[in-house]
């Protein structure tokens, strides 16, 4: 026996006292005890906590609030030696400066198209994560398809004048496309009729969006030079997201595939892409693309760290959509067969839909990083949120000593704001979905 | 064949935005879009600076409205693409800018390796330094073993290390990537000294929290003549940049203004004569209007007009013609003759 | 789809429909269309080039650099230096700041991370704050507030802070004294070296001793006296033997700066704080998830065998935890050496700001600079993967 309590030498040999028999009292003064100063260690720690809590949140609330500055026209507001008492965050400056902030130089009698654009993509963006909403199929062709072809227009003006052989080519273009359909359907012997579909429809979609382009619809062109301040922010997280999704998920089927050479592309470009860090993918784009593209066409500046951004969350999106198709139970596939359903039928009909509703944090997540992420845009050049900030930080009229700070905190606010409310949303998002999964 | 499958391809996503300039001459490009595109600084004041309206003005956009002028006669026919330092070379190159007319040095590799061209020097410019007049210091001689800002990817980075070895003296770079930002740095302390063109120190100190509390020093370090910059092998466009400037030139040897340019087309003076257009046909020569010269002066002025309105008495910066007065009067600025 | 599958048992099938026949046609396609879109690439590029006159090639990197660089590990000067050894510098120096900031976000982020499950409310709210505060906030903004916030309250040399033992703190930075080896040193690191190997075997005979008796030693104390202990007396000994192994180069005053010493630029102060508690704040929530995984019943169990709090946390919890954490973990520390490019912003010479940024705007190569800053990225993370897999599979295995 003894070599047995040899072996259980962690075993106390004797009693330990009981316990004292929990605390019954309730109030604030038994839950301070019980969750603050339940021994030494915790009230060491708590008054720690404390003290930090002491030492910096009087003063930011201070500098934020009690000291700030709300109205005022120029630097003299914001010295404390003009101001005649000391000086927290300058609010006035960024009062003076909203309208630079939320639309760049973008012309003033030109701004509600960009209010316009604010209001589409918010329609988009609700019908999309609102899980109720009503049509979300609608929604996605909406968000995937006309809600940028009409912020296109809105903001740039439109009004893209193709010669009369351009139209003669795209009649051409779209005969050949459903007659080539047609012969496809028919050495097949399947359905002319879905060939047929699919080829008008897509010939639709491109003549549509052309048309819409081509149209004169009066509004005065605004080069993308002008755009600045949020307008920016939000379009090149826009662009980020609407890019990236189809593309991710095309990306994530391609590493699936059993088509070795798919697969191989899909990975290196995956790797590749998660292998270098943003900031040289913008460079990459700003320098490189117009080397690579023929002598006479050059990308607008703007659209270059657009196809960056785009390419970037493509590859990061792609992991995410992959985790969903993973978790796939093997069923699914193999119940998607024997109902006879071909690949592209399987995937939109049975797997995508499943896959991508369980991925919706992840790609929640993916689009929070994408939108941070769009600061760095303002390295290369391009005049958004922070950018505008960094500029105006600098005005003489309004060189004051807490300007820099003011700025910063203004866009850590708006960042904050928006990327604290979709992490909320992911959120509740999975635990609906932990919910599902219970039962 | 090659061209639209790559157009096709790079289409979806870039193509919305592409603006198509072509391989043909400039000029016909420039007739055929309405307006001019010119490559202007970020923001530099007194050189090319965006006012609170959105409406350029500085010496250097001066030059892009007077060519304007000179193809359109109206010189609001240009479109600003502000470019950093490190992106306007290849935006020139790329085609995605006309001419490029921000503050940047003709030097031979620039002229030779890029694929560029300086038709013209609009303005003498050297490198200097500014420090806080608290240090006491008097001459960039006494610098040794200073911490200076500079902006990366220019010549002032290259000119500053050749000073310091010469002199033997040590020093610590801080180096950002825009000029916004080197000048923050200076200006919150970071360094004991700020680094650029002359004009732009005295540019720049406007934008100080305390203009006066900063002294340019006296030294001159290198020689920065500035120009607009056009792509190598489009002569024709080089021309036209070139004897805009000459015409401003012109027009202050010989007393011709904004003002009194439509009296001074009834000279007899040859020489107006030949600048105004009424003899010769030196404007079709180059590809424009006999009158080209008479609508840069109407609508953008001479030279010493210029001058005086962005950068000299006439404006905040108040920097003396010095090396950019005329040759007749001391200075550099010689006005090709046009006959 | 009645049609596909009335038509499936027919005899007569098109070759058009065998999976293998399609797959091989697809393949070709893209194969086609890719090598299409590079063959596009690089004539175009060619094409770009030669009508430029942009130079190419590697050539360039034996040229001299021309232009300084404030922070070097290795000697660099403009006049015989060049772009190669620009971009070392700029390599070691992102190298630095991520080596660097990675132990620190690692410590910073596992106390945060077990400050979010504490029992003590308080710490546990202020925690939370912490990580959803910094989580979403873009880091460049972070930087940008990091490098004023430092730079802000520095006095100018001339007032520079002295804080005894030949520290000193201004708008330049951080000075310390420099030390200087003299040629004895080899006695000191030899003695550190015998104190590791010591230490090592010290702590593998008191493991068998705990698990063949359950004695405990006091590892930690004896680990402090044999890494720094021996070094410490063998440096005693010599200097007391008149051969002063090690001295300290002190900064001076000068003109407008310390002289001498070594230097910690503000910049780098800057990017390795905004980097270490931005990237602490994603550790924590890997380190809350990995602790979370870890069942219940252990942390009882451990309780029931008499461990105090510590001790599970330490002995029980954090090792098992790690199996989940070190794969999340590994792509945190990839995340911070990418993000240590934003150095740009502020202006500390990391590879991004030295090679991308000026010797490309010197050069005008922007594709050979290009692949080659992409080209060190990638390999960073493949190896460090590679790496972390090796110990992910060790920690793994345990499992049984």
């Amino acid at each position: 026996m003894s070599t047995t309590v040899d072996m259980f030498r962690y075993v106390r040999d004797e009693n330990v006292e009981a316990s004292p028999p929990p605390n019954l009292a309730r109030g604030p003064i038994a839950w301070m005890r019980e969750n603050l100063f339940s021994g030494p260690f915790n009230t060491i720690l708590t008054l720690v906590v404390l003290y930090l809590l002491y030492v910096s949140i009087p003063p930011l609330v201070e500098f934020l609030f009690i000291n700030a500055v709300w109205t005022g026209a120029d630097r003299d507001a914001c010295r404390a030696e003009t101001a005649g008492h000391p000086v927290g965050a300058c609010w006035a400056f960024v009062i003076d400066k909203i309208n630079y902030f939320v639309y760049g130089s973008y012309p003033a009698t030109e701004r509600w198209r960009v209010d316009g654009f604010f209001a589409l993509l918010a329609i988009g963006v609700v019908w999309l994560l609102w899980l109720r909403a009503p049509r979300r199929d609608l929604g996605a062709v909406y968000f995937f398809w006309l809600f940028p072809l009409l912020s296109y227009i809105l903001l740039t003006g439109g009004n893209w004048d193709f010669r009369d052989s351009f139209w003669i080519g795209f009649i051409v273009f779209s005969i050949l496309l459903v007659a080539g359909i047609a012969l496809a359907a028919r050495a097949l012997k399947t359905s002319m009729r879905a060939g047929l579909i699919v080829g008008i429809g897509i010939v639709a979609v491109i003549g549509i969006t052309l048309a819409l382009v081509e149209i004169d619809w009066g509004l005065e062109h605004v080069p993308t030079a002008l755009w600045g301040g949020i307008l920016v922010t939000l379009l090149v997280a826009t662009v980020g997201i609407v890019f990236s999704l189809p593309f991710g998920i095309l990306l994530a089927l391609g590493r699936r595939s059993k088509l070795p050479v798919v697969r191989l592309a899909s990975v290196i470009f995956i790797e590749f892409v998660r292998g270098v860090p943003l900031i040289t993918v913008l460079i990459m784009a700003n320098t490189m693309l117009p080397l690579f593209l023929p002598g006479d066409m050059t990308v607008d500046r703007l659209a270059r760290p657009l196809v960056g951004v785009a390419f970037f969350a493509s590859a990061y999106m792609a992991e995410v959509v992959r985790g969903g198709l993973q978790a796939m139970p093997k069923g699914q596939y193999e119940g998607a067969m024997s109902l006879g359903l071909n690949y592209p039928q399987m995937m939109i009909l049975i797997i995508l839909p499943q896959a991508l509703r369980i991925v919706i944090p992840g790609i929640v997540n993916t689009f929070i990083g994408l939108f941070k992420d769009t600061s760095l845009v303002a390295i290369v050049g391009i005049f958004d949120l922070v950018k505008t900030i960094e500029a105006s930080r600098i005005d003489p009229n309004w060189a004051a000593p807490t300007i820099s700070y003011t700025g910063y905190a203004f866009a850590a606010f708006f960042y904050f704001i928006f990327c604290w409310g979709m992490s909320r949303y992911s959120l509740g998002v999975e635990r609906r979905l932990a919910a599902g999964q219970r039962h | 064949m090659k061209k639209a499958l790559v157009s096709i391809a790079f289409g979806l996503t870039a193509s919305l935005f592409a603006t198509g300039a072509s391989a043909q001459a400039t000029l016909n490009s420039v007739k055929q879009k309405g307006f001019l595109t010119c490559g202007s600084n970020t923001g530099l004041a007194g050189f090319g600076v965006p006012d609170a309206q959105g409406n350029w003005t500085g010496l250097d956009v001066d030059l892009c409205r007077a060519i304007a002028a000179a193809i359109f006669d109206d010189p609001t026919k240009v479109r600003y693409i502000p470019l950093a330092a490190k992106d306007r070379f290849t935006a020139l190159q790329s085609g995605e800018v006309d001419v490029l007319s921000r503050n940047s040095t003709h030097t031979m590799s620039r002229d030779t390796q890029l694929g560029l061209d300086f038709p013209t020097i609009n303005y003498y410019d050297g490198q200097g330094f500014m420090v806080r007049k608290s240090l006491g210091v008097s001459s960039a001689k006494e610098l040794d073993g200073a911490s200076i800002c500079t902006q990366q990817g220019t010549t002032t980075e290259l000119n500053l290390a050749d000073y310091f070895r010469a002199n033997n003296m040590k020093y610590e770079v801080v180096a950002f990537a825009t000029s916004d930002e080197t000048f923050k740095a200076y200006d919150s302390g970071r360094c004991d000294a700020f680094t650029t063109d002359a004009s732009g120190l005295y540019a720049e100190r406007l934008r100080a929290s305390a203009p006066d509390d900063h002294v340019v020093l006296p030294e001159i370090i290198s020689k920065e003549p500035l120009g607009p910059a056009v792509r190598h092998g489009d002569d024709q466009w080089a021309d036209i940049v070139r004897w805009t400037h000459n015409a401003m030139l012109n027009a202050e040897e010989l007393g011709v203004t904004k003002a009194n340019v439509d009296q001074m087309k009834t000279s007899e003076n040859p020489e107006i004569k030949r600048l105004l257009g009424s003899e010769g046909k030196f404007g079709e020569a180059i590809g424009l209007t006999n009158d080209w010269a008479y609508r840069i002066i109407k609508n953008v002025g001479n030279y010493g007009e210029i001058f005086e309105a962005n950068v000299g008495e006439g404006s905040r910066l108040k920097i003396k013609r010095g090396q950019n007065a005329l040759w007749t009067k001391g200075g550099l600025q010689y006005g090709i003759p046009i006959r | 789809m009645q049609t596909a599958v009335s038509q499936a048992p027919s005899p007569k099938r098109s070759f058009l429909y065998d999976p293998n026949v399609r797959g091989i046609f697809y393949q070709v396609l893209l194969v086609a269309i890719v090598s299409y879109l590079f063959y596009a690439a690089a004539t175009n590029a060619i094409d770009n080039l030669q009508r430029a006159r942009i130079a190419s090639g590697f050539g360039f990197l034996e040229n001299t650099a021309g232009f300084d660089i404030s922070q070097t590990l290795i000697t660099f000067s403009a006049a015989g230096s060049t772009y190669g050894e620009a971009f070392v510098v700029g390599l070691l120096n992102t190298l630095v700041v991520s080596a660097i900031g990675i132990v620190f976000a690692t410590i910073l982020g596992f106390i945060v991370g077990i400050a979010r499950l504490s029992s003590n409310w308080m710490v546990a709210k202020v925690s939370m704050v912490y990580v959803e505060l910094l989580r979403n906030i873009p880091l460049l903004l972070q930087l940008l507030f990091w490098y004023i916030a430092v730079l802000g309250p520095l006095p100018q040399p001339r007032n520079s802070v002295e804080m005894g033992a030949g520290f000193f703190l201004n708008s330049r930075g951080l000075f310390m004294p420099r030390p200087l080896y003299a040629s004895d040193v080899w006695v000191v690191f030899a003695a550190l070296a015998v104190g590791i190997v010591a230490t090592a075997v010290f702590r593998y005979w008191a493991r068998k001793q705990q698990e063949a008796t359950g004695r405990q030693y006091p590892v930690g104390l004896v680990t402090l006296a044999l890494v720094l202990g021996l070094p410490v007396a063998a440096w005693v000994v010599l200097a007391l033997a008149g051969a002063n192994p090690i001295s300290f180069e002190m900064p001076q005053k000068g003109t407008f700066n310390l002289q001498g010493g070594m230097q910690v630029l503000p910049e780098f102060v800057a990017l390795l704080l905004g980097l270490t508690t931005y990237t602490a704040a994603f550790i924590a929530e890997v380190v809350r998830a990995g602790i979370l995984a870890v069942s219940k019943g252990q942390t009882e169990a451990a309780g029931s065998l008499g461990l105090k709090p510590g001790q599970t946390l330490r002995l029980v919890v954090i090792p098992q935890a790690m199996r989940v954490i070190i794969p999340p973990l590994t792509s945190q520390y990839l995340n911070l050496t990418k993000n240590s490019s934003l150095a740009v912003a502020i202006g500390y010479p990391d590879l991004v700001q030295v090679f991308m940024g000026t010797v490309l705007n010197q050069t005008g190569q922007a594709i050979e600079v290009v692949v080659i800053t992409m080209g060190v990225y990638l390999t960073i993370s493949l190896v460090t993967s590679f790496f972390m897999n090796i110990y992910n599979r060790r920690v793994a295995i345990v499992e049984r």
